[in-house]
């Protein structure tokens, strides 16, 4: 006979306010198989589970229910206490009283009557539940670090220091990221190079981290502690074990025209190229799209000159697999095209650019070897504006969210600029300037009084191009209230911070959350900030919101914590939320085995004692099947069931609706 | 004995009693964000939680109908995105074909209402609720509308 526990939390006001808490705990008591039913303002608090272990024990409960904020939120840790008291934790059920009812109504009566219908339903189900055991798995100790940015590479490198193997799968042909293409960065105003290229030697001459770069992710099978994950090794056509680096091959290659994307198409590079001189691992690529010898079969003066034979114009993509158990994704962001910007010139004026091809103008390994020259001729700019907020904080052609990171880098930039050229005039439109930081607000008052930067709060409507190639950027500066036009030289835009391309669909890959920007989910806003709702799968970086690099680093290694920390055990325990299938019911019809999408489905030959086959029928394996229940709505005979969430508990939650 | 049937007062005005069968990880979140973002919504729904879409068997649906829900909703993850790979594929192929078993019945559209709604939507999800709630108040209750069936 059943012996429910029914536990009514007034989560302070936050249920209290709109549901009669020791109403419904009168109902509760009267409800089948209820001995107990009590509310208390804070339930998760510890004497709101001291009541529930306490409850366990002289009540002899053998089921719970309590009925707080989402199981999402507190499951865990109420079942967790319901072990404690000597219950197996999966006799403990939730209903959703603040989330799904208090927060969402404002009618105490109806509020109130769904309540006592959220805690019958979940009454029902209790009484039914079965005691599990969880289920436990192997662990895989190497992690994987998609994305080789600053943040992958401190991911990568503090799990390496526990002592733990790492694959950082890199797309680009180097790792390093946005952070190797900056100048100086705020507000220390240290060089970048300097500060990251040593950890990038690091990274790559650790012994516990594998270094795949020019390799994306295909695919991934598994489960936390045990994913398999498909890894493509794009073609380089430079086989790296012979390559020594010398760069004989991209000095003498004969197409020297293609814009080099980490320049931000300022400087160019050639066919065969490493993208920056301080590339890890310094090896060249191939571009086979501009390639001659790989485009049209003629030239292949790379592997006539190369002396140790490296180049292999046959080389094709390959796949790796590899086994982690689990998953830091730190695949960054990249600026937003201002081209949708018609008003400031659509993306074809020259001396418009963004806030990386100032970086790499300003940069001692930039294009112009650090001299700021406007693309168009290369004059030196003697009036550059700076515009903050491009494509940010605008819900109608842009983003709604705030970058973040652009109020920073434009007092930066502002600041660099003046230091090299000492009579230059640098003007900043702004909307706000949000310098929230240690030594931020000061950096930026800094920008104003030390460096003369001109801050005009506003936005600017229109930036047009004079015959001599001067820019007339039209505004209003709203603090005066009157309209400004100032002739700049060459124009800034901070264009607003947007998640890699691709990816979403590398957040379905490993079945990570994103939002509507395509910024991936965390587990918990504020709680949970590194987790995804992925088990094993952590954020590091700006794949997750705009972030600047101390940020960054932190969530890295926050991540890299939470990595270290599941490899701590050996073994996993995981939900015991799987199917099982009744043999003596079971006709081998093999539905399931079609429909389940782990392939944890399979034959079984059921024997007799001399080994003979008497039948065949189905059978789950427990380390693959995840509990999804597909196979037990499509068995016909239902012959399989789900544990925890059997056809006898739905149909008697369903029962206690009416 | 005591049974498990409430002592649901006659409304004077006609509440429809809607049921939603939705998955844990998209839709069910989702209505956790309508919570958390203190979205207001029509306080007629029930939802039975099932670890993804797929699980859903059609004597589920037919369970709630005998039981008296007005309606019934099924929910979960977009195309795509199910934390299951493809159990809301096999749950549309399901209920594509269901529906049509169900319209022979003579239970039809106004009664029967799918949508996907992801973790992020908690404002699709306030909306939906909202959405079929007013067309259930519209249809009527559904032993009215469908005498003789037991409620």
């Amino acid at each position: 006979m059943a012996r429910i526990g029914v536990f009514i939390c007034h989560c302070g006001e936050n249920i209290g306010r709109t549901v009669d808490c020791p109403a419904v705990s009168a109902a509760a008591v009267r409800m089948p198989g209820v001995v107990h039913s009590v509310d208390y303002k804070y339930m998760c608090s510890d004497p709101g589970q001291q009541m529930i272990k306490k409850a366990i024990v002289e009540m002899k409960l053998t089921g719970v229910v309590v009925a707080a904020c989402s199981p999402r939120m507190h499951e865990r840790t109420f079942r967790a206490a319901a072990a404690e008291a000597g219950l197996n934790p999966f006799l403990l059920e939730m209903a959703n009283l603040r989330e799904h009812c208090s927060w969402v109504h404002a009618d105490k009566a109806a509020a109130t009557q769904k309540a006592i219908d959220l805690v019958r339903v979940m009454v029902a189900k209790a009484r039914r539940d079965r005691a599990l055991r969880p289920i436990r798995v192997p662990v895989e100790p190497t992690a994987l670090v998609v994305g080789g940015g600053i943040a992958g590479i401190q991911a990568a490198l503090d799990i390496a220091a526990g002592g733990k193997k790492v694959v950082l799968v890199e797309r680009g042909p180097s790792i390093g990221g946005h952070m190797a293409r900056l100048s100086e960065t705020f507000p220390t105003l240290d060089c970048s190079q300097c500060i990251l290229t040593p950890r990038m030697v690091e990274a790559a001459s650790h012994p516990n981290i594998t270094l795949m770069t020019y390799s994306e992710v295909e695919s991934v099978e598994g489960f936390v502690g045990n994913f398999t994950v498909t890894v493509r090794h794009k073609a380089r056509y430079v086989d790296p074990a012979k390559c020594t680096g010398c760069g004989d091959c991209f000095n003498k290659c004969p197409l020297k025209n293609i814009p080099n994307e980490f320049d931000a198409g300022l400087g160019m590079r050639r066919a065969i190229y490493v993208p920056f001189p301080q590339a890890v691992p310094n090896k060249p690529v191939i571009d086979a799209a501009h390639c001659t010898m790989l485009q049209k079969g003629k030239c292949g003066l790379c592997a006539k000159i190369c002396p140790r034979g490296a180049i292999d114009y046959k080389d094709q993509d390959s796949l790796v697999k590899v086994k982690v158990g689990a998953v830091v994704l730190a695949t960054g962001f990249q600026l937003w095209d201002h081209a949708a910007y018609g008003e400031y010139g659509g993306g074809r004026l020259a001396d418009v650019i963004d806030g990386f091809a100032f970086e790499r103008l300003a940069s001692a390994s930039g294009p112009t070897g650090g001299l700021i020259k406007r693309p168009s001729d290369g004059k030196e700019p003697k009036t550059i504006v700076f515009l903050q907020c491009c494509g940010s904080r605008d819900d109608k052609a842009g983003k709604k969210y705030c970058s973040k990171i652009c109020c920073m880098y434009t007092a930066k930039h502002a600041m660099l600029y003046r230091h090299k050229v000492h009579d230059g005039r640098a003007v900043v439109f702004y909307m706000d300037v949000r310098a929230a930081g240690k030594g931020y607000e000061e950096f930026v008052r800094r920008a104003l009084s030390d460096d003369g930067a001109e801050y005009v709060r506003g936005r600017v409507s229109r930036i047009t191009r004079k015959q001599d190639g001067t820019l007339v950027v039209r505004g209003a500066d709203t603090l005066a209230g009157r309209p400004v036009t100032i002739e700049a030289d060459l124009v800034v835009l901070a264009d607003a911070v947007v998640p890699r391309p691709g990816s979403e669909k590398l957040a379905q890959i490993f079945g990570v959350g994103y939002d509507q920007d395509g910024f991936y989910s965390e587990a918990h806003p504020k709680l949970r900030p590194v987790e995804t709702a992925a088990a094993g799968v952590f954020l590091a970086g700006a794949c997750q919101a705009p972030k600047d690099i101390p940020e960054s680093v932190a969530q890295a290694s926050a991540s890299a914590a939470k990595v270290l920390g599941l490899f701590a055990n050996p073994e996993l325990e995981r939900e015991p939320i799987i199917a099982r299938v009744n043999r003596a019911t079971c006709a081998h019809c093999r539905a399931c085995i079609s429909a389940c999408p782990y392939g944890a489905a399979k034959d079984f030959d059921v024997l007799d004692r001399a080994g003979k086959v008497l039948r065949t029928v189905v059978d789950v394996n427990e380390g693959l099947c995840q509990g999804c229940g597909t196979c037990a709505a499509v068995c016909r005979s239902h012959s399989v069931d789900l544990d925890g969430f059997t056809g006898e508990q739905i149909h008697a939650e369903l029962n206690a609706l009416l | 004995m005591k049974t498990e049937k409430a002592d649901v007062p006659t409304p004077t005005t006609f509440e429809p009693r809607i049921t939603a069968f939705v998955c844990n990880w998209c839709t069910y979140a989702g209505a956790d964000l309508a919570g958390t973002s203190r979205l207001q919504y029509a306080p007629n729904l029930r939802i039975i939680k099932l670890p993804c879409t797929g699980r859903i068997d059609p004597l589920f649906v037919l369970k709630a109908f005998e039981n008296g829900a007005d309606a019934v909703l099924v929910s979960g993850c977009h195309p795509g995105d199910c934390h299951y790979t493809s159990g809301n594929y096999h749950a549309r192929r399901r209920w594509t074909l269901f529906r049509k078993l169900l319209a022979l019945t003579g239970i039809g559209d106004d009664r029967l209402f799918f949508s996907w709604v992801s973790a992020a939507e908690g404002q699709k999800f306030a909306d939906l609720v909202n959405d079929v709630t007013a067309k259930v108040r519209k249809a009527g209750p559904f032993q009215a509308a469908h005498p003789g069936r037991k409620a």
